[in-house]
């Protein structure tokens, strides 16, 4: 690099003040971005890598939050210095941003031509007409097939990653230096992220543009960036190029971080154990009522007809991008939602049961929620959230034995018993998600559902979960449904997996073979873009 | 990590819940951080505790008396005249004759005014309404006693502090009844309201789809009657009273808190800690009470305090026209309408509107604390 970077952070920090309290979200940090070049800031939550984007543009709450120190030079000119109104000339001008959830960023009452044109509008002042070409022009350098056709769509009738492309088409309209990209694709299925990883390095490329790309995912990293920057509690801990990094980490954390995948095997698959669960052609439709008189017709299949089973002290995996259903099955199969089909529990037909004959078969039947922040009532103590369960179940108990239960079942998930007369909000995510399975297992369940357990949590507390979860299932021999849209989790805990697509099975079978000799196109294409993050070729997988 | 902590602590040391939850020593902590409302509840507080005993504050009959040896209490029993050698069921302890009596044979103790609500100074120094006591001197204020300033009765206990009202009864007294009697029926018909309206906007918001559809249609129809018209009505056919008012006003009052507490259970009944809950087998009376209605209820708290006031407006309002408490009875509003009709005692109207105005400032700061205390976002630097 002999030219000058063209942005260059020179040890900034940013304050937050709280209750009369000063907190550091980003420490003297510094990086320097040059023409061209694709940098990654990369941590957990809580690592202040979103922070230290967002005040490149000054999008902080002023004055909550407080640059104590720092400059950013942006082709020479401090930025952090700026006045308002020069810094709106170069945010979405010289430097722009896209942002994680593509659904909030875009105006819903507004459609794709009125959004697009607008930026063009105010930033280069072009007519409408040309503005309308030049919002063609846009659509279909991002990828967008027929956008003369999608010029009037709303946000809403676009599919996620369309929804993306179109935020990428805003913040290039303007043909920025910089693209400041804040976890792009976090809320993508994996073959869509796949995909717009592709777009952005190509525009990148194609526009001679510089990146800086914030994820807390290594794979992506590696695959896009050609700078890394690791950032933990506010610092930046370690910087190189990629491949370096990779190869050679320096600073423990780092090798922390690339250590932290889901790793180990589930237990062998065993097809002689006893089902917990059985469904057979379980079928779970939504009616679509029109007219006045709310004729049905069509119906919006969920699950259209799917056999499962699952296992004593196995777990069956379902896998699938979002939409495809796998929620559903497993709500329905724990009678949350109605369907039609029949659903075996040991041995009894579960499925024509009403909610009061379900509840003593509840205990044996537990469900771990995907958000562990929703899934805890905030205004319970957990060791009240833990007791509810047993309360209903085991009506007999008095407070003290309860109480034991309680501290039994904290010791068995990893947590410390004294902690229990406390409130979920002082406890992390991987705590509080903890704290769901302890509610879980308290009552000794014979089969739990988890519903994507892990994907709110960061990867090295998904590794910790993951492994919780294994000691657990050969401890109390449990059936595990568990449904993901990760497959690396998927591979370390999942003896048979069926992978859902349009709310029916693509292919099912043993974990082994899934992942390692998978029959059909869509699998192929979910496990190349999971694992290499590589897109499929057109029509397989949606857009 | 955390695995390491849960082995730390292998005997588990029995840490006793705090009495009050983390959450609520905030909000009282909150509370108390907005002084005006921490000192309007502890002044509201200090005037509702003493109205609720106005017998002892303000009243025709004497505390304690001592006659013929026995210790007596007017106040609580009702000892015909007899006793004293008189020939009425009911004793008239402001009679000379009666005072005499038992004076000659004892003692007895007088609250500080000694004017019930209803009892008429028969001893007013002009036609009635009369000036407060103080704005007299000593000889027009005695000048009906059969015996003038030197009289036994010519004392501070049988002034009229704030005056008298168009019938010669005390202002003052009239004014302590006459706040209990408002703040009572507010604060009932406000716990009323609140029960009924939480309950239903609960079973609405809980179970929506044709329960709530039906329910809201209901509600719409019901609240588009005209009250004051039923009132009217009903004050025809029913005789007017405390009860009935407070019954009548009840039927409509509710419905006030219905929006809300909807609205709070059908954005939080498909919370994942909800669905978390019936997936453990709770039952949906148990979801309602301990996962639900803790979220509704900041909102409703936040509504009580002008529900309160709302509802001690509409009393005195009632009774200003006329359709309210019966006739005699303590009311504020009674007294704004003698106010209206003697122009010439301004007191009246002093009196009254400093009551209101006063009850009714008091309950709005404390209300605007309430919703201080209970909103999560406020802080205090």
């Amino acid at each position: 690099m002999s030219e000058a970077p063209l942005l260059s952070v020179r040890d900034l920090s940013v304050a937050f003040v709280q209750e009369g309290h000063q907190s550091m979200a980003v420490d003297h940090i510094s990086f320097d971005i040059a023409k061209g070049e694709t940098v990654a800031l990369v941590g957990e939550s809580g690592s202040g890598k979103s922070v230290s984007a967002l005040s490149v543009l000054k999008l902080l709450p002023y004055p909550t939050a407080s640059h104590p120190s720092g400059q950013i030079l942006f082709q020479g000119a401090d930025l952090l210095a700026t006045n308002e109104k020069e810094l709106r000339r170069v945010r979405g001008n010289n430097i722009t941003m896209i942002f994680q959830e593509p659904m909030t960023s875009l105006n819903p009452l507004h459609s794709i031509e009125q959004q697009v044109v607008e930026v063009l509008k105010l930033h280069q002042g072009l007519g409408d007409r040309q503005a309308k070409a030049r919002t063609l022009e846009l659509l279909n350098e991002v990828g967008i097939r027929e956008p003369e056709k999608r010029l009037d769509a709303y946000p809403h009738q676009l599919s996620g990653g369309q929804r993306q492309r179109v935020m990428i088409a805003m913040a290039l309209a303007n043909e920025p230096e910089l693209l400041i990209a804040d976890e792009p694709t976090t809320a993508l299925d994996v073959t869509v992220q796949a995909q717009i990883l592709e777009l952005l390095a190509d525009l990148k490329s194609r526009k001679n543009m510089s990146m800086l790309f914030i994820t807390h995912d290594l794979g992506i990293v590696r695959k896009i960036a050609d700078r890394v920057c690791v950032m933990t509690k506010g610092k930046i801990v370690e910087t190189g190029p990629t491949k370096d990094i990779f190869a050679n980490p320096q600073h423990a954390y780092t090798r922390h971080l690339l250590a932290a995948e889901p790793k180990g095997k589930p237990p062998a698959a065993n097809n002689a154990a006893k089902p917990v669960m059985t469904g057979k052609d379980i079928k779970v439709w939504f009616p679509i009522k029109r007219g006045f008189f709310r004729r049905t017709v069509d119906n919006v299949k969920a699950v259209d007809g799917i056999d499962v089973t699952v296992r004593a002290g196995q777990t069956l995996g379902v896998v699938g991008e979002s939409g495809s259903g796998k929620t559903t099955l497993g709500l329905a199969l724990a009678r949350m939602i109605s369907s039609t089909g029949s659903i075996q529990f040991n041995g009894r037909d579960i499925n024509k049961l009403t909610f009061n004959d379900m509840r003593p078969l509840r205990r044996e039947l537990q469900i771990v929620f995907q958000d562990p922040f929703g899934s805890l009532s905030p205004r319970m103590s957990i060791s009240e959230i833990i007791e509810e369960g047993l309360k209903i179940h085991e009506p007999k108990l008095s407070p003290d034995q309860r109480d034991k239960r309680i501290v039994d079942v904290l010791k068995e998930v990893g947590l410390d018993p004294a902690t229990r007369n406390r409130y979920p909000h002082e406890f992390s995510g991987g705590q509080r998600q903890r704290v769901a399975i302890a509610r879980a297992m308290v009552l000794n369940p014979r089969f739990v559902m988890l519903d994507e357990p892990t994907s709110a949590l960061d990867m090295s507390v998904q590794a910790q979960v993951v492994d919780l979860l294994r000691s657990l299932q050969a401890k109390h021999d449990l059936a595990y449904l568990f449904i993901s849209h990760d497959l690396k989790v998927i591979r370390a805990l999942a003896n048979d997996v069926i992978v859902m697509r349009n709310g029916r099975i693509v292919e099912a079978g043993p974990s082994e073979q899934i992942f390692g000799n998978p029959q059909t196109d869509y699998t192929r294409a979910l496990i190349s873009a999971a694992f290499k993050i590589e897109t499929a070729p057109v029509g397989i997988v949606s857009e | 990590m955390s695995t390491a902590k849960g082995t730390a602590a292998a005997t588990p040391e029995l840490a006793a819940r705090p009495r009050l939850s983390p959450l609520n020593q905030r909000r009282w902590q909150n509370f108390k951080a907005n002084r005006r409302g921490y000192w309007s509840l502890w002044i509201f507080l200090v005037l509702f505790v003493l109205s609720l005993f106005s017998e002892l504050i303000a009243n025709d009959k004497p505390l304690v008396a001592f006659y013929k040896g026995d210790i007596l209490f007017p106040v609580l029993v009702a000892y015909p005249e007899e006793k004293f050698g008189g020939f009425y069921a009911v004793t008239d302890y402001r009679d000379p004759v009666i005072q005499d009596e038992i004076d000659a044979h004892g003692w007895t103790i007088w609250p500080p005014i000694r004017y019930s609500y209803q009892t008429v100074n028969n001893a007013i120094p002009e036609a009635a309404p009369t000036k407060p006591s103080w704005l007299y001197d000593k000889k027009t204020l005695c000048n009906q006693y059969p015996q003038g300033d030197a009289d036994p009765n010519c004392i501070v206990g049988n002034w009229n502090w704030l005056g008298t009202d168009d019938q010669a009864r005390d202002v003052l007294a009239r004014v302590i009844y006459g706040f209990r009697v408002s703040v009572l029926f507010g604060l009932i018909l406000t716990a009323g309201s609140g029960l009924i309206g939480v309950s239903a906007g609960a079973l609405q918001g809980y179970f929506g789809g044709w329960t709530d559809l039906l329910f809201q249609r209901f509600i719409e129809i019901w609240s588009a009657i005209p009250v004051l018209y039923l009132l009217l009505i009903i004050a025809a056919i029913l005789p007017p009273g405390f009860f009935i008012l407070l019954g009548l006003m009840l039927l409509f009052s509710w419905v006030a808190l219905v929006g809300v507490v909807r609205a709070e259970f059908l954005r939080a009944r498909n919370f994942e800690y909800v669905n978390a809950a019936r997936a453990l087998g709770v039952p949906n009376r148990t979801i309602m009470f301990r996962h639900l209605l803790p979220n509704a209820m900041v909102a409703t708290l936040t509504f009580l305090p002008f529900l309160l006031s709302g509802s001690i407006s509409t009393l005195t309002s009632l009774d200003y026209l006329g359709f309210g408490l019966p006739p005699g009875s303590a009311s504020l509003g009674e007294l704004l309408k003698q106010a209206q009709r003697n122009l010439n005692a301004p007191w009246l109207g002093i009196s009254g509107f400093v009551v209101i105005s006063l009850m009714l400032s008091l309950l709005v700061f404390v209300g605007e604390a309430t919703r201080d205390a209970f909103d999560p976002r406020k802080t205090f630097r």
